[in-house]
Order: structure tokens, then sequence, then C-alpha cells
């Protein structure tokens, strides 16, 4: 067993163990902590995978932009709390039972694929360097990086429309 | 890193199905939303260790560029996901997914 595998296992069963712990946690404080901790141990095997600045994107964008709205809303609502009564009787198991069932056949799958046993090549620094990243961004992927942006304002003023609205009928 | 990337990918079909589990089984829909961000997440995983495969191939890169446009996506689609479920939860008082069945016929 080199270094190598016993990182990455680590670091898988971190992550998993933090899945785990977000969607069976009551309170949903600590589901996105737990959550948080998912993606922080996600950027760290993207750092192993030679993606340095997906996982500078990532810790940034999602562990801290993201996870932080999220926190926002569940405070200012104040949900924290779920009622354990009610709902559908056989729906937990069910659903335990057809995702184990998809995790497994995922797994069955992608193991079994020869391509993906190679040995992986040595790669310079430089792949993907963020200076490398851009080259591609602003050449090939110029009109979709400006789409994104539109995207972006798109959403910005969809979600203050969206909350607004329902202040004025409340009035 | 020179473990195969099967592994990698294994994981992330496992954490994408623990994302699954939890759309199904929860009812608070901050957590299902947060069980989606999971699976976006597992998606992106899968992504780089496939960029990863064919290094150093220049066109491997791609995939880091569209890892970055679904993380854009993911940042809008909370922002809008988010005031839906302020606008619900003001108008229902609460966020729990079974009560939002006005719809239901």
């Amino acid at each position: 067993m080199t270094i190598d595998l016993v990182l990455f296992l680590g670091l898988a069963l971190i992550s998993v163990a933090a899945a785990i712990a977000m969607i069976a946690s009551r309170n949903a404080v600590y589901s996105a902590l737990f959550l948080v901790l998912n993606f922080l141990t996600v950027a760290t095997l993207y750092l192993l995978l030679n993606a340095a600045f997906i996982a500078v994107v990532q810790i940034t964008i999602y562990a801290g932009a993201i996870m932080v709205l999220f926190l926002f809303v569940i405070m200012l609502l104040g949900t924290e709390r779920e009622s354990i009564d009610g709902g559908i009787r056989w729906q937990m198991p069910a659903a335990i039972v057809l995702g184990l069932g998809l995790a497994g056949e995922l797994a069955f799958i992608l193991l079994r694929n020869d391509s993906a046993h190679k040995p992986l090549a040595d790669l310079s620094a430089e792949f993907g360097s963020p200076a490398s990243i851009g080259r591609v961004l602003f050449s090939e992927y110029l009109v979709p990086f400006e789409v994104t942006s539109v995207l972006l304002l798109v959403a910005m003023i969809g979600a203050i429309v969206i909350t607004r609205m329902h202040r004025r009928e409340d009035r | 890193m020179n473990i195969p990337p099967a592994y990698v990918l294994t994981l992330s079909g496992i954490l994408f199905a623990l994302g699954v589990i939890g759309v199904l089984i929860r009812r608070n829909a901050i957590v299902i939303f947060m069980s989606i961000e999971l699976m976006l997440n597992s998606a992106n995983l899968a992504l780089i260790a496939s960029a990863r495969m064919l290094g150093p191939a220049q066109e491997a890169l791609r995939g880091h560029v569209f890892v970055f446009f679904v993380i854009a996506v993911a940042a809008a689609e909370v922002a809008v996901g988010l005031a839906l479920i302020v606008a619900i939860f003001r108008s229902k008082e609460s966020i729990d997914v079974d009560e939002v069945s006005s719809l239901r016929g």
C-alpha cells in the first residue's frame, strides 16, 4: 500500500462519513457544517488530482460563499429542527435500500472499467494551474464565460424579485 | 497522486448516492437543497478525476473549465433556491416539504 493510497482512503473515509452525518443529523446547522467538512475534503482531493485552481475555487465559493448563505438562511428562518412525526412510514427504509442499490451499482460499474485502472501519467505543475485554465477559459470558452456573468446577474435579480414580492403582499 | 482513477470515480458515485438518499429521506427543504449540492459536488469530482486520467493532453483542461462553470451555475442556483425557500417560509410558516402541497388536486 503506497502513501498515496493511504492518503486517498483517509480522505474518502472522512468525506463519506461527513456526507452520512449531514443527511443523518437532525439539526440543519450541523448538516451545513458537515457539508463544509465534505467540501474541504473534496477540495483536498482536487489538490491531489492536479487541480490547484479548482481546489481554491471550491474552498472560496462552495465552502465559503455558498455555505455561509445556507447558514444565514437557516438562522434567519429559525427552522433548524425538523419535526419527526408524520410522513410516509415506509419512505425512509425504501429510500435507503434504493440509494444503497444505486451506490452499489455505480461502484460496480466504475470499478469494472478497465481504462480507469491504468497507471496515471506524470503531470507537470503547469497542468491545472490558474494560468493554464485562464488560457483555455479566455480563448476557447470566452462566450460561455461571458454568458455566465449574465446568468449570475439574472439569478441576483431573480432572488431580489422573489423575496420582495412577498413582502409587498404582507402589507 | 498515483492511484487508479477508478477509485476516485467510485468515491464520487458513493457521494452521489448519499445525496440521493438525503433528498429522499429528509423533509427540511434546506437539507434537501444541501443534498443537491452534494450531488453537484460529486459530479465535479468525477470530472476532475477524468481530466486527471486524460492528462497531460491539453484538452483535458476542458474538464477543469467545465467544473468552473458548474460551480458558477451552482452559485446562481443557490441564490434563487434559497430565495424561493424564504418566500415559501413567509407564506407557509414552515419549510417542511410535506406541507407544501397546495397544488395537489
